[in-house]
């Protein structure tokens, strides 16, 4: 299951990492970042709801979540 | 005393030249069809902004006016997005439709910075600002916020009837705000004037709205001289020793941003607030269910920022050209009813419904694209704060008179009247 985060359409909104922080990070300026566990783009699959979730509620549509 | 030459000058001196910008004829009165001569300051529009939009979205998705000079409102999510994301077509020069249009040469910097920036050089303006408003650095204002909120409640006593946007709601992102930039407490109620004057004043005579935005600098400039002198750990001080391309910043773009914080940042929480309250003043369900279920309120506030999205912004047209099917002509104002594209059938489901855990809601409150808003991190942590605090203390409560209720006209929507029932 790989999460990807287009960084040209992250404007910061940050509904990512309020509903998944285990899966999404702020850098210092509030963009999305992957955190320790997301960090080769790989989500543990107990994590895939929340990660749907996420990419669902992105506001520009910047996270691409794939449930292989 | 430290001097910094900027901040010398009478602000007068500085500003754009007023015989550069270009004035529209005042119109005023009750709308005739809304289709073709629509107007967002007038009565009819803040008792039922959201059933015009519906009407307008099925038969007419991008109205048109005569007034301000000549303006559009696109009321489908689709166009209002496609909008904001479209900073080549449309500037943002000016983004509250009044009868005045800035002159050309002030883009792409504009008034206040970065609201009124296209790129390349908004980045750069905006880049100043974020780092103070991540969801981080806002979380540390949170504690000293609920116990604001609890004080207001306090407040109010025994009494059985509170009006709870402007004995609560309105004080609230004042205090937050006066903080961050560093302004006595106690100006609160000027603030409230500035505010007003700036966002609903739209139709005002030229000449008062140029005493009015003279009255709110002058307030910003003295605040400035005296961080100068004092300097502080506070965005104002922040704003007055930033740099951009290796100099300090120009005196009325420091001026200009922190008059966008001030306004930015009141209106709209304040806006925020109030509708959250008056939608469950009205849904003793939801009213039960959040005193329940407290950790549903996150879902919940989502939900009003969808439904109640106080925020409408506007463009100016670069060129003329052709747009979702309409002719429009340079320098014709754009609204952006976020609010409106938020209630679009077509992106949300049951859109017209309020459903507190309604659990994929990509709204568009804060906007879409680089404009997002700044304060959104902030926002959210004052509106969470806010309901918290009152459905703690106040789980039960109804609206005391329903005719009492007064929404706001113009671009930000939220009850400006709001008389409660408490218990
Ligand atoms: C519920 C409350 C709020 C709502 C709904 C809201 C909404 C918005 C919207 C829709 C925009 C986009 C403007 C555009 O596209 O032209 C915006 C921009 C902005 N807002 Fe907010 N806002 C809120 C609260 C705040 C607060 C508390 C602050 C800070 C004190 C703030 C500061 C800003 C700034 C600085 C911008 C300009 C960003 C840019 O142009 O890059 N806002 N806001
Ligand atoms: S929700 Fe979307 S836009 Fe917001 S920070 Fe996350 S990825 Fe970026």
């Amino acid at each position: 299951m790989t999460l990807r985060i287009d960084e040209t359409l992250c404007h910061g909104h940050g509904r990512c990492y309020d509903l998944a922080p285990e899966l999404f990070g702020e850098d210092e300026e509030g963009y999305s970042t992957f955190t320790e566990l997301t960090k080769d783009g790989e989500v543990p699959p107990e994590y895939a709801a929340k990660a749907r979730l996420a990419a669902e509620n992105c506001p520009e549509s910047a996270i691409t979540f794939k449930e292989e | 005393m430290t001097v910094d030459d900027r901040f010398t000058q009478d602000h007068r001196d500085l500003r754009v030249d007023p015989d550069d910008v270009v004035r529209s004829e005042v119109i005023t009165g009750p709308v005739e069809d809304w289709t073709t001569d629509f107007s967002h300051t007038e009565p009819e529009y803040a008792e039922r902004a959201p059933e015009i939009w519906d009407d307008l979205r099925g038969r007419c998705p991008v109205a048109h006016t005569e007034r301000f000079g000549g303006a559009w409102l696109p009321t489908r999510y689709e166009d209002v997005a496609a909008i904001a994301y479209d900073t080549d077509r449309f500037t943002s020069r000016a983004i509250i439709a009044s009868n005045f249009r800035p002159p050309k040469t002030t883009a792409p910097i504009g008034g206040s910075p970065p609201i009124s920036s296209d790129p390349p050089f908004h980045h750069d303006a905006r880049k100043l600002l974020l780092p103070a408003f991540t969801k981080t650095k806002t979380a540390k204002l949170e504690d000293a916020t609920r116990a604001f909120c609890h004080g207001l409640i306090d407040d109010f006593g025994d009494r059985e009837v509170v009006d709870a946007a402007a004995e609560y709601a309105q004080h609230i992102p004042i205090r937050v705000i006066a903080d961050m930039l560093g302004f006595p407490p106690e100006d609160g109620p000027e603030f409230t004037r500035f505010v007003k004057n700036t966002l609903e004043g739209i139709n005002d005579d030229h000449d008062d709205r140029e005493v009015q935005s003279d009255d709110l600098f002058d307030y910003i400039f003295e605040q400035i001289r005296d961080h100068v002198a004092n300097p502080r750990d506070d965005l104002t001080t922040h704003l007055i020793n930033a740099e951009l391309y290796g100099q300090k910043l120009e005196p009325m773009h420091v001026a200009g941003t922190m008059v966008l914080l001030l306004i930015a940042g009141i209106d709209t929480t304040w806006s925020a607030i109030g509708a959250s309250l008056w939608h469950l003043a009205q849904t003793p369900s939801d009213r039960a269910r959040l005193a329940a279920e407290p950790e549903l309120m996150k879902t919940a506030m989502e939900e009003f920022l969808r439904a109640y999205a106080p925020v409408t912004m506007a463009r100016l047209v670069k060129d003329d050209m052709e747009f979702a099917g309409v002719k429009m002509k340079a320098d014709d104002w754009v609204l952006l009813p976020f609010p409106a594209a938020n209630r679009d059938p077509e992106h949300f489901e049951q859109a017209d419904e309020v459903i507190i855990d309604r659990e994929v809601n990509r709204h568009a409150a804060f906007g879409l694209g680089i404009h997002r808003c700044v304060g959104s991190h902030l926002a959210r942590m004052e509106l969470k704060v806010a309901l918290e605090v009152w459905m703690e203390r106040i789980p039960e409560f109804t609206l005391a008179c329903p005719e009492g209720v007064a929404w706001s006209t113009g671009q930000i929507r939220g009850p400006r009247a709001l008389p409660l029932r408490l218990g």
